[in-house]
This record gives C-alpha cells, sequence and structure tokens, in this order.
C-alpha cells in the first residue's frame, strides 16, 4: 500500500473557495461587469471633481477662522443639550435592556420569552438611527425628546443584543454549583451570572456613551434637537466660522469624552 | 440515607448513560464511585440533586422522593444536599467569603443575596469553616486569585456552609496534584467523619479511593459491577470495571489485607 503512493513529486495547492470552476469564473466575470456599470452610473465627470475641490477649499479657509463668540450661547446649549441627551438615553437604555438581554439568553430562560426578547432586539436593530429619528420627530415633534428616545431605543438593541451574547457564554458550571444550593432564579441570577457579566457590561455602558453622544450630534440634522440642530442651521445661513466652531467643539467633546470612558473602562477590567 | 432504585438517565443524544441503578448509601458512610470515563458517575450524583434529570427511576433521601418534587420543593431538597465539583466552580470574581456564604443562598432572600447581607450567625460560622478548611487569612481575596487546592476548599466551605445531610463529590481531585489531592480528600473525609454525613465521592484513582473510602462502587456502562470494601478490588474486579488491564504492573497489590499495607502501596501508585 505505502509504494502505490509515491512519496515525492506529490502535487498540492489549497482547494479552491468555490469548487465548480463554471460557478467560480461566472460569478467572477458577474461582479467585475457589475462594477463597471455601477461606476458608469456615478456619472463622474471631471468639472463636479474640480468644483468639489474649490469648495472644500472654501470650507477649509473658514475653518481656519472658527468664530466660538457670536452663536457662543447657541453652540453651548446645543452641546449640553447633546451631552444631556446621551446620559439620559444611555441610562434609559441600559435599565430597559436589563431585563431584555436576560430575557434573550437562551441559557435562562423558556423558549417564548428568549424568542419574544430577540425579536424585540431584532426589531431595535433593523433602523438605523436617523431614519427611527424621523419617524420619532413625526410622531412626537421636533426637539430633544425625540432625539432621546431615538437613542434609548438604539442603546436597547445594542444592549441587549451584547448582554445575551455575554450571558450565553458564561461558565455554566458557576451557574450549576449557585443552583445546586437551593438558589432560587433571581438570587442564580445575582450571583453567579451577574459577577461573570458585570465588568463587561460597565465598559459596554461607556461605550455606548461614546456612540450617543456622536449620535446626539448627528440626530439634529433631522431636527431630533442636540448641537446638530445648531450645526444645520449655521450651514444653511452660510456660516461657516460658526460651523467650524461647532464642528471642534464636537471632536473636542467626542475625543474627550473616548478617552475618558476608554481610561475608566481599563480599570474595571 | 439515600436510597436510589432503578435509576436509569438518557441523554437526548440518545446515550444511556444509567441502565438501572440501584444503590442504598447509609447515613454517615463515605462511598466511592470508580468506574472509566463516560461510566456515568457524574449523570448518577448529578441525578440525585437534579442538575441532570433522572429518566426513570427514584431516589429517596429520607422520606422524601427527590425524582417527585416540584421545582420550590426541589430548591428546598437541595439545601440539604452539598456538592462540591472538580473543576471546583467557584464563582471565580466573588471573593472567598462570598463564595462561601453561597452555601445558604436557599435560606436568604433575593436582596440579601443581591447586597449579600447574610445573618450574623451564617457568617460566623462562615469563619470558622474557612478556619477549618485553612483559609481564614484571606476572606476578601478573589476566588481567581487561589492556587487550585485553595478554591477546592472554598468549594468544600461552600458545601459545607450548607449544613448537608449528603455530599455529593464529583472528582475532587482531578485537577490537583497528588499530594494536594490526598491533603483534599483527607479534609473531606474528616469533616465528613465529625458531622457524620454520607457522602458519595466520584473518583478515578482508585488507590486514593480505597484509601478514603469505606465502600466502594464500581460503574461500568451505566450499570454497578462492584459493590464492597475497598480491600476486595482484586485485579479481576478491576478488569470488570476498567477492561483488560496488567493491574499488578502498576495497580495496588491484589492481596494486602491490612489498611497500613494498603496505603503505603497506594501511596506509590498515586505519586507514580
Ligand atoms: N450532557 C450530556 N449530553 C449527552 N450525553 C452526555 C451528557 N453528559 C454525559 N453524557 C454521556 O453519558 C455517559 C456518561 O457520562 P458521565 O456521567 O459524564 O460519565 P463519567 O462521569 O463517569 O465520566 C457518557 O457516554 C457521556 O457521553
Ligand atoms: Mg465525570
Amino acid at each position: 500500500m505505502a509504494q502505490a503512493t509515491p512519496l515525492s513529486g506529490r502535487r498540492w495547492s489549497p482547494p479552491p473557495l468555490i469548487k465548480n470552476p463554471w460557478i467560480r469564473w461566472g460569478l467572477i466575470l458577474g461582479a467585475v461587469i457589475y462594477f463597471a456599470v455601477a461606476l458608469s452610473t456615478l456619472q463622474f465627470s471631471p468639472e463636479r471633481v474640480a468644483r468639489g475641490i474649490q469648495r472644500s477649499g472654501q470650507l477649509l479657509l473658514a475653518f481656519l477662522q472658527p468664530d466660538f463668540t457670536t452663536r457662543g450661547n447657541l453652540i453651548l446649549v446645543g452641546i449640553l443639550e447633546s451631552v444631556t441627551m446621551a446620559a439620559i438615553s444611555t441610562v434609559a437604555g441600559f435599565i430597559i435592556s436589563v431585563p431584555v438581554g436576560f430575557g434573550a439568553a437562551r441559557n435562562l430562560v423558556p423558549v417564548p420569552v428568549y424568542l419574544f426578547c430577540r425579536g424585540l432586539i431584532a426589531l431595535s436593530r433593523t433602523f438605523q438611527e436617523v431614519i427611527i429619528a424621523i419617524l420619532f420627530v413625526v410622531m412626537f415633534g421636533f426637539g430633544p425628546f425625540a432625539g432621546v428616545l431615538t437613542l434609548t431605543f438604539g442603546s436597547l438593541g445594542f444592549f441587549s443584543k451584547l448582554l445575551a451574547e455575554d450571558i450565553e457564554e458564561i461558565d455554566p458550571a458557576q451557574v450549576e454549583a449557585i443552583r445546586s444550593t437551593g438558589a432560587s432564579w433571581l438570587k442564580m441570577v445575582s450571583y453567579a451570572v451577574v459577577p461573570q457579566v458585570l465588568p463587561r457590561m460597565i465598559g459596554l455602558t461607556l461605550y455606548r456613551f461614546d456612540i450617543n453622544i456622536r449620535e446626539a450630534a448627528i440626530l439634529g440634522i433631522v431636527g431630533a434637537g442636540g448641537i446638530g440642530s445648531t450645526l444645520n442651521t449655521s450651514l444653511r445661513r452660510y456660516d461657516y466660522d460658526t460651523a467650524s466652531a461647532i464642528i471642534l467643539v464636537i471632536i473636542a467633546l467626542v475625543m474627550t469624552v473616548e478617552l475618558t470612558s476608554g481610561w475608566i473602562r481599563k480599570r474595571v477590567q | 440515607m439515600l436510597r436510589i432504585e432503578s435509576l436509569t438517565k438518557r441523554y437526548p443524544t440518545g446515550d444511556m448513560a444509567l441502565k438501572g441503578v440501584n444503590l442504598e448509601v447509609p447515613d454517615g458512610q463515605v462511598m466511592a464511585l470508580i468506574g472509566p470515563s463516560g461510566a456515568g458517575k457524574s449523570t448518577l450524583i448529578r441525578c440525585i440533586n437534579r442538575l441532570v434529570e433522572p429518566t426513570s427511576g427514584n431516589v429517596w433521601l429520607n422520606r422524601v422522593n427527590l425524582t417527585r418534587l416540584n421545582t420550590r420543593e426541589l430548591r428546598q431538597a437541595r439545601r440539604k444536599i452539598g456538592m462540591i465539583f472538580q473543576e471546583y466552580a467557584l464563582v471565580e470574581r466573588l471573593t472567598v467569603m462570598e463564595n462561601v456564604l453561597s452555601g445558604q443562598l436557599g435560606y436568604v432572600n433575593f436582596w440579601q443575596s443581591w447586597f449579600r447581607k447574610f445573618p450574623q450567625s451564617t457568617i460566623d460560622e462562615a469563619f470558622r469553616l474557612l478556619d477549618r478548611v485553612g483559609l481564614s487569612e484571606f476572606p476578601d481575596k478573589r476566588a481567581d486569585a487561589l492556587s487550585g487546592g485553595q478554591r477546592q476548599r472554598v468549594g468544600i466551605a461552600r458545601a459545607l456552609l450548607q449544613n448537608p445531610e449528603l455530599l455529593l463529590v464529583d472528582e475532587p481531585t482531578a485537577s490537583l496534584d497528588p499530594k494536594t489531592s490526598r491533603q483534599i480528600m483527607r479534609l473531606i473525609n474528616e469533616l465528613a467523619s465529625e458531622r457524620g454525613l454520607s457522602v458519595i465521592i466520584n473518583i478515578h484513582d482508585v488507590p486514593l479511593a480505597q484509601m478514603f473510602a469505606q465502600r466502594i462502587v464500581g460503574l461500568r456502562f451505566g450499570e454497578v459491577v462492584y459493590d464492597g470494601p475497598p480491600n476486595r478490588l482484586t485485579p479481576a474486579v478491576l478488569n470488570e470495571i476498567y477492561g483488560e488491564e496488567d493491574w499488578n504492573a502498576s495497580g495496588p497489590a491484589q492481596d494486602s489485607q491490612d489498611s497500613e499495607d494498603s496505603e503505603s502501596v497506594s501511596v506509590g501508585v498515586a505519586a507514580h
């Protein structure tokens, strides 16, 4: 038997991802044609690119002389509103997502509860924040309330999905040991599940606060309050000096929050 | 007294892990359950406190049929059954003291468990147990900062804080070095006799089982194939339990009658 296969000169190459060569080359060709056609619909033209570059030059010039003072009051109010929106919705989102997250962990609950909570999460994660914000603005009118609802809803999907996934990966032996003492489900959760997921939950809360700060800056553009509204107004009035001041403030804010939350997260682990 | 009647367990995968096991464990007896891996040792002790639901059969602890209890009654029954695990199964991120106190979770309400507000008498008893297992110095150290032997001591203290009538022990030494294994087995044994507990110890180390148990039950393919004193484990019996192997080459001397002799042989094997 061993002599039947020669031990040297036997060729080997990694097996292709798609075995059938017709399907493989067909897919590659199809993709190339699609991109060629897609590019041609974008109406690239050298003039448009030139105009864009010129305009960004103007914008850049304006950014070199940001004006913090003329509309300083509005900027301050906008920033405070954004931070408030982010903070409230992070906390509210977290509180709501605790039960949903536990309910969406397959190893803790019966199937019907699991399916219901997973459905809720899927719903929250289906739409981009801006689309939800437009809906809430239509329902509840302009202003930060719609923004807070949007961010809370978004945080709900974010937290509960990650919480559920984290819970599904906990060490089952620790849960078993606590169950074997005669502890009820709730006590088991408080003693064997929460300690296993808490550090990551704190990290995620800070991370979501980060995200919410950024989102809160955007939502104003569709009328859901915050610094985005101020930015939108100033851009529409060609008040680039103020706009640049606002953007700088947003950058500073996001960076501060990111650095702080990163620092805290590291200490929690 | 624990009485197991024609206990069977079929896992959803189709494995018949237990095929009609009958056993009686009198009060105060330390019984070792030996057998090759996959014999059903873990399944058997997990069917007692129903971490695994038995398929059929009865398990009587004193006057209570554990297999017939509803969730609430089962929780109450579990308070009297302590369990010690192979990989210790401590809540890693909690402190030694929190882990020990979890043995009393069946007796406090949710908020007490959430804020770790246990009655002073429980805390006193927990400190006494920590002292007894030799860990009184670091009640506030996190469980994941302990060595294997120390973790198992915490596991023992947790099980004993339940003030159990029955102790279920699943391969307590499988993750420990030979010396620590002996210390842990000795500790379990001493505590059991101090408190008059019935103990079922799953263990794959035959010499260790012979050294510490009053009675040995051999399990193979979910059936009891040996039930008797430690000194009657002849090579023939070991063959029956584990399958053919030359037991004289590395195993215990089959005809050592007095315990002194058998212990010295066992030591050699345990360390080998
Ligand atoms: N959760 C499970 N699901 C399916 N089969 C299992 C499960 N646990 C154990 N078994 C099977 O049951 C048999 C007995 O296992 P176990 O009780 O763990 O044996 P032991 O503890 O003696 O090594 C084995 O065949 C094992 O594969
Ligand atoms: Mg086992």
